[in-house]
């Protein structure tokens, strides 16, 4: 199409990357340096990855261990640090939705895994997010069984309750909040969630248990406290709002000073 | 008896399930702790049946090939799910949801299983709603509705335009609060790679761990595979990039049927291939043609841009060949009339192979900030991968792999040919018949999840006298030295072609002569190319490291060399199937309008594939179909 508007970028670009190896969890990791002279505008971040490891292989080298899935935007499996950015320089953008038609030819470009004790590297690029779902084993979910649901629209929820919800509810559980952070605190992931259903009808019954469960949770998994440098909502890919956090806050001291429910010990919050 | 027999009750079709459910044995309270189930797989079937079974009380032990089961591919869905609410009072019921989808899926479905579906669907979303799941809500506070292909009533609930992800997060968390409450034992990381199968009943399975290289085995009392599909047999799908056919293939090499393989989705409006180095394609949900509508130039190879080819130039053509379900046909018809006009070169776009979805009638309309409300998200996505802004400019699309109808054979149980072994949502054949309508996935997905297999799990724990086993059977021993000698044979190889070039190459033979047309020559054709690279694959494969610990490369090739294997029984169904139904085209058997040419005197049936035990051809099995309560007509949507 005559239209298209990146026909002013070039066909190929030279691309140097500086990438993290770690060959194992108990390894010693480095920065490796990797030349690419045959980047496409139109390629992702991943498929620029991808094109690197072809090569690698070809050369019996192996190749960047890196997650990912979806390659859309939602699944949240992706997990780069881009030069020091959690998901690269976009707002608003996973990094397998980032693509190369916003770098220029001849630029470096340093990839590092998320860093943070709660996530343990695994190798490379890949580290081990099983805490967030440990978080949410604790308290992340309102238990209605299969069956005992009520009619769908028995209990009317206004339009900008379920808006709220939906915008909380939008955490694809990606980690950039944790990376992002300079004390790697989980508090956006956990606001995020307790915002979510707290903010639901359906969800009020086990607010204080939730709350308390939560974060007790988070804290025994080693993250870090908020401090309030925002970074978290500037890192999400889903535009998730640090007024969870506060939130979060909220709920979590209004049950801590109502009679607690007796299967909560509360832990170091 | 047959060695297909589909279980499915006699009687009233509305009675049926509930007549099925007071004969099916139960298992009393007590006696559930004695069963342990396997559920593999943790998208909508997987993580809603193992929550649900886990609430009844069976111990339940769920294994996921992804570093979280909040990540299993059910997430990516977008538009909705159907159900039979008939809120919006605009005609809809059961019977009526029932008959969409018997047609909608060109009579290729049983229609048993059908009507139960339609009959749980209402039931979905009650429970997804008292999960948490925020779905998209009127000012008064009750549940929204569009419309979405292939039906003319608003039936589909969504949450903006990630309600697989609302879906997935609200069976998640019921999943999650039964791992905290100590009832499902949750193994992430690990990939299914064989059935263990004892006294003729799948009994276990072994795994590979993927972060230590470990193998593991399990045993259990029943198998639920909540595998998926496996679209990314054609490389280019819209898949994510671990869907595979691993988990089903090695099923079905013990002992479970695969039925009708070549029944694939073709997505109409995916964003268009763009390069060579293109790892994925991405969906743009069916939810876009409620407001955009999808036209080309009326003058071949046009090189004017779309702003400047007036209203009386553009050949709006499923308006035009479809007046009454416009621009909602069903997807297996709207992919073949793009393909049909890109064929006849008056595609748009760099490749020519695209066509306008335009958005600019319904910004003038209802304006650009209500649009943003409806597919905010969906045109970011848009705009990021293609660098192109929707509002201003309409998008381009082309069809692309999406979803497949076939799966495992499974009865109205859910049980496949290999007792013990469930098989559930995408992964089994049931439902969709030859096309599946939109926002029907996520709906059959919970269906068997949350509704069915709690129920009909019961007649196989109670009805079967199942003795203890353990995992250091034989049968155990066998099953992992077979997998083991699989992987250190890949490893060896030590040709000069990567796993991906493989893959790369059987989806485009897949995609010309098994994709969105297909006939007699270019099937043996293919099937002669699959060949050939299969034993190239195993001549020239090279593969680095070790199988100790994570190398995700190994577990790609190992995903390769089970789709290669697979691909040459999708090529025989789609040859065997000498007709045209639903997303199957076979360029022989079409109507003058060049529509879809059924043949029910000799197809009418689910064709079940039986994986020849001493090598050699597979076996055909013939499930046939009867129709009584939805006439078999020739498919219109004009």
């Amino acid at each position: 199409m005559s239209h298209d508007p990146h026909s002013h970028a070039p066909e190929r670009m030279r691309i140097t990357l500086k990438v993290w190896r770690q060959a194992g969890p108990e390894q010693p990791g480095r920065m490796e340096t990797y030349r690419l002279d045959d980047v496409s505008p139109h390629m992702s971040f991943l498929e620029m990855l991808d094109v690197l490891n072809e090569r690698l292989l070809a050369q019996g080298a192996d190749p960047v261990a890196f997650e990912h899935d979806c390659r859309e935007g939602i699944c949240g499996a992706c997990s780069l640090m881009i030069d020091g950015q959690a998901h690269g320089p976009q707002a608003l953008t996973t990094a397998c939705q980032v693509h190369m038609r916003h770098y220029a030819d001849g630029d470096t470009i340093h990839v590092e895994p998320w860093r943070a004790n709660a996530f343990p590297i695994v190798k490379d690029l890949v580290v081990d997010r099983s805490a967030f779902d440990r978080i949410i084993a604790a308290g992340g979910f309102i238990s209605t069984p299969t069956g005992a649901a009520p009619d769908g629209n028995a209990l009317p929820i206004p339009k900008p309750v379920a808006d709220q919800a939906m915008d909380a509810a939008a955490c694809i559980g990606c980690g950039a909040c944790v990376a992002a952070c300079p004390n790697a605190s989980a508090m956006l992931f956990v606001g995020a969630k307790i915002a979510h259903l707290g903010l639901l009808p359906q969800g009020e019954g086990e607010r204080e248990r939730r709350a308390l469960a939560m974060v007790q949770a988070m804290d025994a998994e080693g993250f870090g406290n908020c401090t309030n440098h925002f970074e978290c909502m500037a890192a999400c890919p889903k535009g998730i709002s640090v007024e969870t956090i506060a939130r979060m806050n909220r709920e979590f001291l209004r049950a801590a000073t109502r009679e607690r429910p007796a299967t909560i010990e509360l832990g170091g919050a | 008896m047959s060695a297909l027999d589909s279980k499915c009750p006699s009687g009233p079709i509305a009675e049926r399930w509930e007549k099925h459910r007071f004969e099916l044995k139960l298992v009393n309270p007590a006696n559930k702790r004695k069963f342990h189930v396997l559920v593999v797989g943790t998208g909508l079937a997987g993580a809603s049946a193992a929550a649900s079974l886990a609430e009844l009380g069976y111990r339940v032990t769920v294994v996921c090939i992804q570093d979280s089961p909040r990540r299993a591919h059910s997430i990516a869905a977008q538009g909705g799910i159907n159900a039979a609410k008939n809120y919006p009072n605009d005609g809809d019921s059961i019977q009526r949801l029932f008959y969409d989808t018997v047609k909608g899926g060109d009579f290729r479905a049983r229609e048993s299983n059908v009507y139960r579906l339609a009959q749980v669907s209402n039931h979905i979303i009650d429970q997804c709603v008292a999960l948490g799941v925020p779905f998209a809500r009127e000012y008064g506070g009750t549940l929204s509705n569009r419309s979405f292909g292939g039906a003319q009533v608003s039936r589909t609930f969504y949450a903006r335009g990630q309600t697989g992800q609302q879906l997935l997060l609200g069976a998640y968390s019921a999943l999650m609060r039964q791992v905290g409450l100590g009832r499902v034992r949750l193994l992430a990381r690990r990939e299914m790679l064989d059935v263990v199968v004892v006294d003729g009943v799948a009994r276990g399975i072994v795994c590979r761990n993927l972060a230590s290289g470990a193998y593991e085995r399990y045993a259990g009392d029943a198998v639920l595979l909540c595998t998926g599909g496996y679209g990314n047999a054609f490389y280019l799908s819209t898949n994510a990039k671990a869907c595979n056919v691993t988990a089903a293939w090695r099923a079905h090499k013990k002992g479970a049927y695969f039925a009708n393989p070549c029944f694939t989705q073709i997505h109409p409006t995916c964003i268009p291939v763009s390069g060579a180095y293109q790892s994925k394609l991405t969906l743009m949900s069916e939810s876009l043609r409620n407001d955009g509508r999808v036209w080309v130039p009326k003058r071949a190879n046009d090189p004017r841009p779309p702003a400047e080819i007036p209203a009386e130039e553009r050949d709006y053509f499923l308006e035009r060949r479809y007046p009454s379900f416009g621009n909602l046909v069903p997807r297996d018809v709207a992919s073949r009339a793009a393909k049909e006009r890109c064929d006849a070169g008056f595609g748009v776009g760099e490749t020519r192979l695209a066509v306008y979805l335009d958005f600019r009638d319904a910004i003038e309309r209802d304006g650009a900030d209500t649009i943003r409300q409806k597919y905010g998200n969906l045109f970011q996505m848009y705009a990021k991968i293609t660098g192109e802004d929707p509002y201003l400019l309409p998008m381009r699309i082309y069809p692309a792999v999406h979803y497949t109808m076939g799966g495992l054979w499974v009865d109205y149980n859910l049980e496949s040919t290999l007792p013990g072994l469930f098989v559930l949502g995408e992964a089994n054949f049931s439902d969709h018949g030859a096309n599946r309508l939109g926002a029907s996935a996520l709906m059959q997905g919970l269906a068997d999840g949350f509704f069915i297999v709690p129920y009909t799990i019961a007649g196989h724990l109670a009805g079967r006298k199942l003795a203890r086993v353990s995992e250091e059977a034989p049968a155990f021993e066998e099953a992992e030295r077979a997998v083991r000698a699989r992987t250190e044979q890949l490893l060896a190889i030590g040709g000069t072609r990567t796993a991906d070039s493989f893959h790369r190459r059987l989806g485009r033979t897949l995609w010309d002569h098994c994709g969105m047309a297909r006939n007699a020559s270019g099937l043996a054709r293919a099937k002669a190319e699959v060949r050939t690279l299969r034993a190239e694959f195993w001549e020239d494969l090279r593969l680095p490291g070790s199988g100790a610990g994570l190398n995700q490369t190994l577990e790609h090739a190992g995903r390769v060399a089970d789709f290669l294997e697979f691909a040459e029984l999708m090529i025989d169904d789609a040859a065997h199937r000498g007709e045209s139904c639903g997303g199957h085209f076979r360029e022989e058997s079409q109507t003058p309008d060049g529509e879809a040419q059924r043949d029910d005197a000799r197809f009418s049936y689910v064709a079940a594939w039986e994986h020849p035990p001493q090598g050699g051809d597979s076996i055909l099995h013939k499930e046939p179909l009867t129709f009584e309560h939805v006439k078999p007509s020739q498919r219109s949507y004009q």
